[in-house]
């Protein structure tokens, strides 16, 4: 087994494992720190997959900027008195359910679909980060350019909307 | 060569656990967490079928997007969960049920 295939299946389990095991943690805390070590596995992947500039925007954007986000969120919630902010379960039966009928919902469909594709090195991703700014500046500069109005019209929503009270005076 | 069958099969797991972490927490939070790993799901199967057409890299394009409207998704939640908290003293969705003040 080469070392490549032997990484392939570390960061599969990993990721795995954080998953499933975020349905059962019920400290939010904790259920952060996993989803980062989620977010990491999936950018290990996503390298091994010959997408590394993904993978570095990934780490960038997902486990450096949405995850503090969020353990800022879990912090500012939480009650004073120092206990941990714990979550409760309900629903159970049923969400499992749902999650369980989805997922053989979906292995049912695709024993029907034959998959010839494999992921392999084309040669092409040598190149990657510089084909990726050439083609967003060629193909997809309208898309890029709505996102980034879209992420501006987002942050400055979100600022007003946590700003508090204050903008009732006029 | 890594089969795409095993990717397709990742993701769709992936996917399942965040529905039912939707489904089952009771903490917006957690609900938010849920959702970035169904995103994250869709991610990883556009990254396996970005290579039908590698040269026009469409998938990887599509994840940058993807992640783009990921952060305003958890800019914008995470602000109305400040808010709810700060007006209800609670993070419970299930607990919000008026709209007066």
């Amino acid at each position: 087994m080469s070392i490549a295939v032997f990484m392939l299946y570390f960061f599969e389990a990993v990721t795995l494992i954080t998953a499933v095991a975020l349905i059962f943690i019920r400290n939010v805390f904790y259920g952060a720190l996993l989803m980062v070590t989620c977010l990491v596995a999936i950018a290990g992947l996503y390298v091994l997959m010959f997408a590394e500039f993904i993978a570095v925007t990934q780490i960038l954007v997902y486990a450096g900027g949405i995850l503090v986000v969020i353990i800022f969120g879990v912090m500012l919630t939480s009650k004073i008195s120092g206990k941990p902010l714990v979550v409760e379960h309900t629903r159970v039966v049923g969400g499992v359910l749902c999650g369980a009928g989805f997922f053989g919902l979906l292995m049912y469909a695709f024993t029907f679909q034959k998959f010839e594709l494999g992921i392999f090195n084309d040669g092409l991703s040598d190149q990657a980060v510089q084909r990726t700014g050439v083609q967003i500046m060629r193909e997809y500069a309208l898309p890029f350019e709505v996102a980034g109005i879209l992420l501006l019209i987002a942050l400055v929503g979100s600022a007003v909307i946590a700003s508090g009270s204050k903008s009732k005076q006029p | 060569m890594i089969p795409v069958y095993q990717i397709l099969f990742l993701s769709a797991l992936l996917f399942s656990a965040g529905m039912v972490v939707v489904i089952i927490k009771r903490n917006a939070i957690m609900i938010l967490l849920g959702i970035e790993l169904m995103l994250n799901a869709s991610n990883l199967n556009l990254i396996a079928f970005n290579q039908l057409y590698p040269e026009k890299m469409a998938g990887q394009m599509f994840v940058l997007f993807v992640i783009v409207v990921a952060v305003c998704e958890a800019a914008v939640g995470l602000a109305i969960i400040l808010r709810v908290y700060q007006h209800y003293q609670t993070s419970v969705p299930d607990e919000v049920t008026e709209l007066m003040d």
